[in-house]
């Protein structure tokens, strides 16, 4: 895909998110929506993957690591054919398959049961280190929050990784800035990131503004030339981005738009959609 | 007579693991810088390339088995139970338990037959935590035939096991050609009409060991060997208690939530019988030599006996 292409694809995302997280009358926008770039250049650009064998023996492999994100890979997922679009309206619903974190064992195209924070960067180092076990090509793509890496399993994982010189990993960092009791250098800084990641071995690549599609661009294809070492990206994001009102605003790390409130954020994501394809 | 053969079952691991991975090459082992006590060191000789040492880090061991065993490998992730199913409980539950993944737990060094580390060291409380787990296989061997089989068994199973060892050597009981190890099954070791001894672990010959001295104070104890916690042998334990009416549960583990409550749960609701629960009550253990601990917390025969010889007396007052 090219940059526009994405783009608006982002956009979708972006209206998935809304649409999910409303119907549901629960879950985490402001997460979802600063990483709904990054989850639409995977599954549009990135990734070596089939919606219609999301099982494929020899795929990339993504964790979404701080699996509250759901709404924003259920999105991705649906748009990119693995599940019916209508279905992200039944998320966190009693009954549907779109559990309120991800599922392996029901959704198509989940690689990982994710969610506790701090677990899923652990499972993608486990299936990178298979992919070297068994002289494999695969990559795996793991996203973690800015908050999560606050997690003490984090950084075991990433000595293991370092140390195994898993080449065949990247793992991304929402640095959003929030989390739930605030910003995150007030909370509990995980500042400086970049520099702790590389202190475990990781080739360490700083992306400015995580919500550009250049930037992303660059940083991936910098991961896939990068040999001998895990990588490690650290994405600066906006957090709620592509909603005004969301944006940098904490109160929407877990919470769902109201009827008003939905219908002002489609509004902007509509507009925002037809500025795109007058493009 | 012969001096009796033991071994401990973390032996009988390592060894297994190790034959295991000739016959499997999707057979993988993990563990966390215990290689020479859990044993895995033995397979570590013998496949150097599948044996992953993840350093002291039990959390994330756990996630690799997960992120492993979803490309069809079978890891076993190996460590002390009190790190296995203490420190790792949440992982092993999240990633492993919940979407149901084909890892194998091995626990090493669980109960008070530690010794002499202690407390912190000796875990009583893994069946229980394990066995909440939905899906969870909890397989808790009494020696070193049964273990050797219980590894294989556990790699044949689709899902999530965990499997219980011990660090001391214990007397090898079912060295004898019908031998058979199915999961889920109970096994009858010996009959009796007065009471139904329910054993499990290194308890097993323990209670058996309690059985013949039963047997010289007029109690005739039958003695059933509860390999498998979880899925519990149901049929075989209502059965056995509505035959004798009178139930002992005995195990190397807190006497919350292990066999004990295990045992209860089933007969509380299918076949009411007075039971009695043996293992170590509501305390932490302490440092000694394993057989002076076990004697003094009363899971040696001499102990198991005079448990049971008071609550088949008390019965018929």
């Amino acid at each position: 895909m090219n940059k526009l292409e994405l783009q608006r694809t982002a956009n979708e995302v972006r209206k998935g998110i809304i649409e999910a997280v409303h119907a549901a009358r629960a879950g985490h926008p402001g997460g979802s929506l600063s990483a709904a770039d990054l989850f639409t250049y995977l599954y549009f650009e990135e990734m070596n993957i089939d919606p219609e064998n999301p099982k494929m023996e020899d795929r990339d492999r993504f964790v979404l690591s701080k699996g509250h994100t759901a709404p924003g890979l259920y999105a991705a997922l649906a748009i990119r054919g693995y599940f019916p679009k209508e279905d992200l309206k039944t998320l966190r619903h009693t009954g549907s398959y779109l559990q309120g974190h991800p599922d392996m064992k029901h959704i198509p195209g989940v690689d990982m049961s994710s969610g506790s924070l701090g677990q899923g960067i652990s499972a993608a180092v486990g299936m990178a280190l298979a992919g070297k076990m068994d002289k494999k090509n695969y990559r795996v793509y793991t996203l973690l929050g800015d908050g999560e890496i606050e997690e003490g399993q984090v950084w075991e994982a990433a000595m293991f990784a370092g140390h195994r010189k898993l080449d065949n990993l990247v793992v991304i960092v929402d640095n959003n800035g929030l989390q739930i009791d605030g910003p995150v250098d007030e909370v509990c800084s995980p500042y400086p990131i970049g520099d702790k990641f590389a202190a475990f071995n990781f080739h360490v690549i700083s992306v400015a503004d995580g919500n550009n599609f250049d930037q992303l661009k660059a940083a991936f294809d910098e991961a896939r030339q990068t040999k001998g070492k895990p990588t490690a990206i650290v994405m600066k994001t906006v957090k709620g981005k592509g909603v005004s009102y969301m944006e940098n605003n904490v109160d929407w790390h877990g919470k769902a738009p109201n009827d008003a409130e939905y219908a002002i954020a489609m509004e902007e994501l509509e507009k925002a959609g037809e500025a795109l394809w007058q493009k | 007579m012969a001096e009796v053969k033991k071994i401990a079952t973390r032996e009988s691991y390592g060894n297994a693991l190790a034959k295991l991975g000739k016959k499997y090459s999707n057979l993988v082992v993990l563990d966390a810088d215990l290689a020479g006590a859990t044993k895995t060191s033995v397979f570590r000789k013998a496949f150097p390339e599948r044996h992953i040492d993840c350093g002291i880090a039990e959390s994330n061991m756990m996630g690799i088995a997960a992120g492993l065993s979803t490309t069809g490998k079978v890891p076993f992730a190996s460590t002390f139970a009190m790190f296995a199913a203490g420190r790792a409980f949440e992982q092993v539950r999240n990633s492993i338990g919940y979407p149901h993944l084909n890892v194998k737990i091995g626990a090493t060094h669980a109960g008070i037959s530690v010794g002499e580390d202690g407390a912190t060291h000796q875990c009583n409380e893994d069946i229980a935590l394990m066995r909440t787990i939905p899906g969870m296989v909890v397989i808790n061997p009494s020696d070193d035939v049964e273990a050797k089989a219980a590894v294989e068994a556990a790699y044949l199973h689709e899902g999530p096991v965990y499997l219980r060892f011990g660090r001391l050597a214990v007397p090898v009981i079912n060295d004898n050609p019908d031998y058979k190890f199915e999961i889920g099954k109970g096994i009858v070791l010996r009959e009796g009409k007065d009471v139904t001894i329910f054993a499990t672990g290194l308890c097993v010959s323990a209670s058996l060991e309690a059985a013949g001295k039963l047997a010289a104070s007029g109690i005739e104890a039958k003695v059933i060997n509860i390999h498998t916690i979880k899925p519990l042998d149901e049929e075989l334990v209502i059965k056995s208690a509505l035959e004798t009416g009178l139930v002992v549960t005995v195990e190397e583990h807190s006497v919350i939530g292990g066999l004990g409550s295990a045992v209860c749960d089933v007969l509380s609701e299918k076949a009411p019988v007075r039971v009695k629960k043996i293992g170590i009550e509501d305390v932490f253990g302490e440092s000694g030599p394993a057989a002076e601990l076990l004697a003094k917390y009363g899971l040696d025969g001499d102990g198991i006996a005079a448990k049971i010889e008071e609550f088949v007396a008390g019965q018929s007052r």
